[in-house]
């Protein structure tokens, strides 16, 4: 579990978090959700330890990042996979080393476990044949897998996403997000994913924070979102019309059910 | 008071590079892959540029000494100082910043702006420590680069008294053996070190604390190498006056 409690920041003169509190559960899909430049990634970071916030304070399950000393920090950040919008896999390695490099740095398994490890993972993720691929030669949905492999690899606590559907095809951004759903049940990790679109809000988010100039202006769930009258919500889920029907249909169904 | 602070996070990535180091095992590949990388694949450069620079410090000292009165041994003795006290440390060494820096900035600024370096963060890696450690210790090699510097500078004066008809080889022979002082090699292998530790952090520093995008780590490398030049030269100054002076 990850609580947030009142955390802001700023850069420069800009506050770009303003007075965050929330709490993400354990073997839940959460989702912050928010217009481009509403402060989500910088939320995101802030909960990693990428940014330092200027108040506030984030536990993790039950361990708050504030009372630990720098190393300790990096110890628990052992604890994290992160799958970055860009996927940020490195360049110079093959698929197998990028995914294998936390169990190089942190493990002392021998040359047979960690490659043991390395093909349940890919398997995990149904890549089973990219093994000596570099980044340069996959495509951008094999990048999201690989990243995802590299993430839960050390078997995490705590998987954060950052927008990983972006510039995807809609089949691959559902098998992402399923993906995604499927290993957060299996490992029972507290999954956080930072996005945008609004059919991985419809598809996973079991949990969804919706962030508004830095400030938490709704939280609930899915099916929360049909019914509920906050209008700064409503005009970000259905702005568009395919939505507004989507919403209809399901209040429809759902009063035919009563 | 922008630069004190720049001065202050320089100083602070240096202690960085020695704290949490990462493991020795993987360490040591990457100091390998440095050493070939940063010394190695540099070699030839250096060789062809010592041979010829070499060569026109003979081709004008030898143009220079018109009075028959002095001996044509003076051109082996000025080319072998020229060569072994500024040529090959300093000269080559402006020489690796524009090769070797420019390397070192932009490969550590792609990662930057491709979230590489957050992921290492992530994943609780000292990324100071394992992305410039290895690249430090590879640069500690760098006066055995410059050793080979002077040689060929040497050879390449040889060659150009010798086949340009300026000193038989007798008197050049002679000149670079003439007066020959111990220290200034040393004094030479001193100031390698020391620009060797400079080429392998100051780019770094220039690509670590990068911010933007692909463009910037253009501009990021052209940065690095103007300020590592100038740094390069000023420390050349003091170190001169300190250990020659």
């Amino acid at each position: 579990m990850i609580q947030v409690e009142h955390i802001s920041k700023a850069f420069g003169e800009a506050t770009v978090l303003k007075d965050i509190s929330t709490t993400f559960e354990r073997g839940k899909t959460n989702l912050i959700i928010g217009q481009s430049g509403s402060g989500k990634t910088v939320f995101l970071k802030s909960l990693i330890g990428l940014h330092e916030t200027d108040k506030g304070r984030i536990a993790f399950d039950g361990v708050y990042l504030d009372t630990l000393e720098r190393d300790e920090q990096r110890e628990l950040r052992k604890a994290m996979g992160m799958v970055f919008q860009g996927s940020a896999l490195f360049d110079s390695m093959t698929v197998a080393e990028n995914v294998c490099f936390p169990l190089q740095m942190f493990t002392s398994y021998s040359s047979k476990e960690k490659s043991e490890q390395v093909d349940r993972v890919l398997e995990r993720v149904n890549l089973v044949d990219a093994h000596q691929k570099y980044p340069s030669e996959l495509s951008g949905g094999m990048k999201k897998r690989v990243a995802i492999a590299r993430a839960i690899v050390m078997n995490p606590k705590f998987l954060f996403c950052d927008e990983p559907n972006s510039g995807l095809d809609p089949k691959t951004a559902i098998l992402i997000d399923d993906l995604i759903q499927e290993i957060t049940r299996e490992y029972n990790i507290t999954t956080l994913i930072n996005t945008h679109d609004m059919n991985s809000v419809m598809q996973i988010g079991e949990k969804i924070v919706f962030i508004k100039e830095g400030k938490v202006a709704w939280e609930g769930s899915k099916e929360e979102i049909f019914v509920t009258n906050n209008q700064a919500i409503s005009d970000f889920v259905y702005a568009s019309d395919l939505y507004q029907n989507v919403r209809k249909v399901y209040i429809e169904k759902a009063k035919s059910k009563t | 008071m922008r630069y004190i602070e720049e001065i202050g996070r320089y100083g602070l990535m240096l202690l960085e590079i020695f704290r949490k180091p990462t493991k020795w095992s993987v360490m040591r590949k990457l100091i390998l892959k440095e050493i070939d990388e940063l010394i190695f694949n540099s070699l030839g450069i250096i060789i062809f540029i010592s041979f010829f620079i070499g060569g026109v410090v003979t081709i004008q000292t030898a143009l220079n000494l018109t009075s028959p009165f002095l001996p044509k041994s003076l051109i082996g003795f000025a080319t072998r100082q020229s060569v072994i006290l500024e040529f090959a440390p300093t000269f080559i060494s402006i020489i690796m910043v524009g090769k070797v820096g420019s390397y070192i900035t932009s490969s550590i600024g792609s990662m930057r702006v491709t979230e590489q370096i957050d992921a290492l963060e992530v994943m609780g890696v000292n990324s100071v420590n394992y992305l410039i450690f290895p690249k430090l210790i590879a640069m500690l090699f760098y006066p055995f680069a410059i050793a080979i510097a002077m040689y060929t500078g040497i050879f390449g004066g040889w060659m150009a008294a010798m086949f340009g008809n300026y000193a038989p080889t007798a008197d050049f022979i002679a000149g670079i053996q003439e007066d020959f002082v111990g220290f200034h090699v040393t004094y030479a292998f001193i100031k390698s070190l020391v620009f060797a530790v400079i080429i392998a952090t100051l780019p770094a520093y220039h690509g670590y604390y990068l911010k933007g995008g692909a463009l910037e780590v253009g501009k990021a490398a052209t940065v690095s190498f103007i300020w590592t030049s100038v740094v390069i030269i000023i420390v050349n100054y003091v170190l001169t006056q300190l250990l020659l002076g």
